[in-house]
Formats: C-alpha cells, structure tokens, sequence
C-alpha cells in the first residue's frame, strides 16, 4: 500500500476548554478525494484547518506524504506550498486584480519570473473559464467567479493536494453550479481533494470516500454509496434527513 | 370583512383611516417656515443692534491685518505647519512602536504600550506640554535646543501625546485587515513577513488614511496650545503671534486672520477625508 497523501493521527483540538477533535484518524490516498460532511459544530472544517496547520493541532499527528508537518522543527511556509486551500469566503486579495492575485504567491514564494507567472496564472484562469476576467478587481466579480479565482490562485502553486473549506456554502444558489464544476474537472484530473461540503450531490457523485463527523469524532466513513445510501447510525441517518428534506 | 364583497378600488383612491398622512405633511411645512423665521428675526435683531463700525474696527481691520504680512505666514503660520509636522513624525515613529508592542505576544511589552497609550491619552495635552517644556528643563538642567526655527520641547510633548492617539488608530487599521486575508496569504505559503509586507500593510495603510489625516488635523489645532509656554517671536506658533498682536493694541484682527490661516489649512484636510471615507466606502 502506497503512503497516503494525508494522514491524521489521533488528532486533537481544543479551544479553551472546548474540545473540537477528539482524537482522529484518517488517511487520505493519493488521488482521492474525500468529502467531509455534517453538522455545523461538528468539527468538519477545524479538522480541514489543521491539515495545514491555519489551526494548530492541540495532539497527535499530522502526516502530509509521510512527512510530520506536526514536528515542531517542520517549516510550514515549505509545507503549505503543496497544500492548495479554497474559502468559504473565498478571501482574495482586494487590492489586486485576479490576475495580481493568482500571479502574487508564485513570485513572493516560488521567486517566479513576472512573465513566467503570468503565463501560468493566465493558463490557470483559462482552467477555471475565467481568461477574460484577468484584469478584473474581486470586487467587479460575482462570488461563484471570486471563488474560481480563489481555485486559481491556488493551482497557480502547482499543489499536490488541495483542500476545501465549504467552497460553495456563501454562494448564490445559481452560482454553485460553476464552482462544483471547475471542482469536480480537478477531481477528474486526479487531484488529491479534501473536500468540506453540505453539497450532498457533488459528494454521492464525485468523492471516493465520504466522512461523517459528529461532536469531534469521525462517526462513520466509507464509499458514498455506503455512508449516504445505507447510513448506520442514527446521527447519520437523522442528519441526512435533514439535510435531504431541502 | 372577509363576507363583505371587495370593493372595487381606484388608483387615486384613499381610505380615511389614512389620510392622516396629509396633517402630518403640513406639519412638517409650518415647522420649517417656523424655523426660517425664527432665524430671519435673530439675525435681524443683530444686524440692528450690533455696534458694527466698532466690530468692524476691532475684528476686520484690513489694515491691521495687512501690516500682519509677511510675518503671519513666515513666521505664524511657518512654524504652526513644522509644530504640526515635526510632531505628527515624531507621533507616527511612537505610534509605530506601541502598536508593535501592544501586539506583541510577549506580555511586558503590551503592559509597557498600554501603560503609555493610557497616559498620554489620559491627560490633557496642555498638562502635558507644561510637564515637558517647563518642569524637563528645572529637573533635569537641560535646555530644549531650537530645531528647525521651532522649540523643540513644544514639538517634542505633542508627539508624544500623538504618538498615543496615533498607536490606537494604526492598530484598528491593522486589525481590520480581515483574518481570513493573513489565512490566505499562509495558506499559500508566504512567509509572516511577507504576508504583512504586501497584504497586511497595503489594506491598512488604505483604511488608515482618512483617521490618519483626521489626526493630522487635530493636532495642527493642538499646536496652539504651545501658547501657553511663552515661545520666542521667532519660534512663535500661529495662536500666540495673533495674541501677541491683539496685546500691542487690543485689536484683534490679527486673530481673526490667524483664526482664517488655520481654517485655510483645516477645511482642505477635512474635505480630503470625507473623500476618501467616501471612496473606501464604495470599494468596499
């Protein structure tokens, strides 16, 4: 078995004297993507935080290719290049057009060429359906293409894996659609996703495995089919009630 | 009122229980017409009863005012504008600091930037510029020296004062940089310093201008405190040379000219905020 892309080891978090993870373990192979799913408060998007450490982890391990990220030694800015992240607020760069947005971290952190940035970012955008847009601030965008740009910038990296943090949930509902598109053509292309979503079609029809986390704990995990057809327990069964019903 | 037939209503039309709306419009005009009347009859009243050769005299006397020049701007208002500039520089590099500290993660250097921002802030600023410039001298035997044609105690006590009041603003610009713009930056695999460099500062610097200015203005008003400590003719601030001409004569023309340099200064800054704050807005 090869190593996975992500491992979590009895991984926990604490916020005061709130405990968010409880002790997970997971693991991610490469190629994959997982979905994470449940609950508001149910600790899905801390544990998506903690992957590449935006949250620091109170224990256990964090392991990216088989490497340790949870080291104390370990540099993050190296770590992080790897690790594309998409918001739910998408959280671009205001004062940069999206093309100064997708072209800023590749020469700032990979000390690119201007020119060699640009091509890159424009090849990007062009991914995303959004080449004509290169010029435009966030703020002429509408949300579905400021997050497009947001996956951009994140590919523009060249990322072995990328993670995302409810993607769509701050989106007009029309606008959901090309997002989970351009996510689903990453999924296609065999990027390794990590994906928190409440998008219950995009998680039966593209993930490889799907996550059901409870109150800090991982409370059942399989194949789509599995988890969201033949649920288990009834948290599972009681949350795809309710999330189905709308 | 559900068994009643619905009447057929025409556009135009107005049930009575609404009309209301008619006495509370003339209510509204009779109070307006009140209000410009009562202003028409008090300036009536001033304009009958002011003894205006006297003011015109003793406020407005062209010539008083004309023999004010050059000095009112090469020396009054020149040394209001480096009072102000010197101060604000000195203030910002305070600023600076405490802000650093008081976002320090090591616990002493935010007591330290606290304890400041709240004195400063706390007294009043004449208090302080008596402390400095008068009480420095007699304990410590040192002598302020003359920089840039100013006093440089003066300068020196009120950039100490801004540097509290200009901490406080630069730390709101920074704080409202959103969290999720550092969140992105990290994520991407910039550096700290980098992260502040071109994404903190850049949308900082554009939220504080408008305070920063704001502050500017103030303290060029804050000068004329200096008043107070008995500066030299040549290191007179904009205030005291008006005063020290209404003492020659008891005219005070020459004060209501300084009064018009300063808002000739003022009025510009004020109105470039309200653009800016205007602007920010609308990006936002």
């Amino acid at each position: 078995m090869s190593t996975p892309a992500i491992e979590l080891r009895g991984l926990r978090k604490s916020f005061g004297t709130n405990e968010v993870l409880k002790g997970i373990d997971l693991a991610v192979a490469p190629k994959h993507v997982v979905c994470l799913i449940g609950a508001s408060g149910s600790g899905k998007s801390t544990l998506l935080r903690c992957i590449n450490r935006l949250e620091e982890p109170t224990g256990g391990h964090v392991l990216i290719d088989g490497i340790d990220i949870t080291h104390p030694d370990c540099d993050l800015d190296l770590v992080r290049r790897d690790i594309g992240m998409v918001f739910q607020q998408f959280n671009l760069f205001p004062h940069l057009t999206a093309l100064g947005n997708v072209t800023l971290a590749q020469r700032k952190v990979l000390r690119r060429s201007e020119a060699e940035a640009e091509q890159v970012a424009r090849q990007v955008l062009d991914r995303v359906g959004l080449a004509e847009k290169a010029d435009s601030y966030p703020s002429q965008l509408s949300g579905g293409q400021q997050q497009r740009v947001a996956i951009a910038r994140a590919l523009a990296m060249n990322p072995k894996m990328m993670l995302f943090d409810e993607a769509t949930s701050a989106l007009d509902p029309e606008l959901v659609g090309d997002v989970l598109d351009v996510m689903r053509q990453l999924a296609s292309e065999g990027m390794t996703m990590v994906v928190v979503t409440h998008e219950m079609g995009f998680a039966r029809r593209v993930a490889d495995h799907v996550v059901f986390m409870d109150q800090g704990v991982v409370c059942e995990q399989g194949p789509p089919e599995q988890v969201l057809g033949d649920p288990q327990t009834p948290r599972l069964q009681q949350f795809l009630e309710q999330v189905l019903e709308h | 009122m559900n068994d009643q037939a619905p009447l057929a209503v025409q556009a135009g039309d107005l049930p009575d229980l609404y009309r209301s709306g008619q006495a509370k419009r003339r209510r509204a005009r009779r109070n307006r017409i009140l209000s410009y009347l009562a202003g028409i009859v008090v300036a009536a009243w001033i304009a009958a009863t002011g003894d205006w050769a006297t003011i015109r005299a003793k406020y407005f006397d062209l010539g008083d005012m004309r023999e004010a020049f050059p000095d009112v701007v090469t020396i009054g208002v020149k040394n209001t504008v480096i009072y102000t500039l010197g101060a604000f520089l000195g203030g910002v590099v305070i600023g600076v600091a405490m802000m650093l500290l008081k976002r320090s993660e090591i616990r002493p250097y935010r007591w330290f930037a606290t304890t400041y921002i709240e004195i400063f802030r706390g007294l009043p600023a004449l208090l302080t510029i008596l402390i400095v410039v008068f009480l420095t001298p007699i304990a410590l035997g040192w002598q302020f020296p003359v920089v840039l044609g100013v006093d440089s105690g003066g300068t020196i006590a009120l950039a100490l004062v801004a540097g509290a009041y200009l901490a406080e603003t630069l730390r709101a610009g920074i704080e409202g940089v959103p969290r999720g713009q550092v969140e992105a930056a990290r994520s991407l695999g910039m550096t700290q310093a980098t992260t502040t460099r071109v994404i903190v500062m850049p949308q900082a610097f554009r939220l504080v201008i408008p305070p920063l200015t704001n502050e500017l203005v103030l303290l060029l008003k804050d000068t004329s405190l200096l008043a107070f400590v008995g500066t030299t003719t040549t290191t007179v601030e904009l205030t005291q040379f008006g005063r020290n001409a209404f003492n020659d004569d008891f005219n005070g023309s020459v004060m209501i000219l300084a009064g018009i340099m300063y808002l000739i200064i003022t009025i510009p800054l004020t109105q470039l905020v309200a653009h800016l704050e205007r602007r920010n807005k609308a990006r936002r």
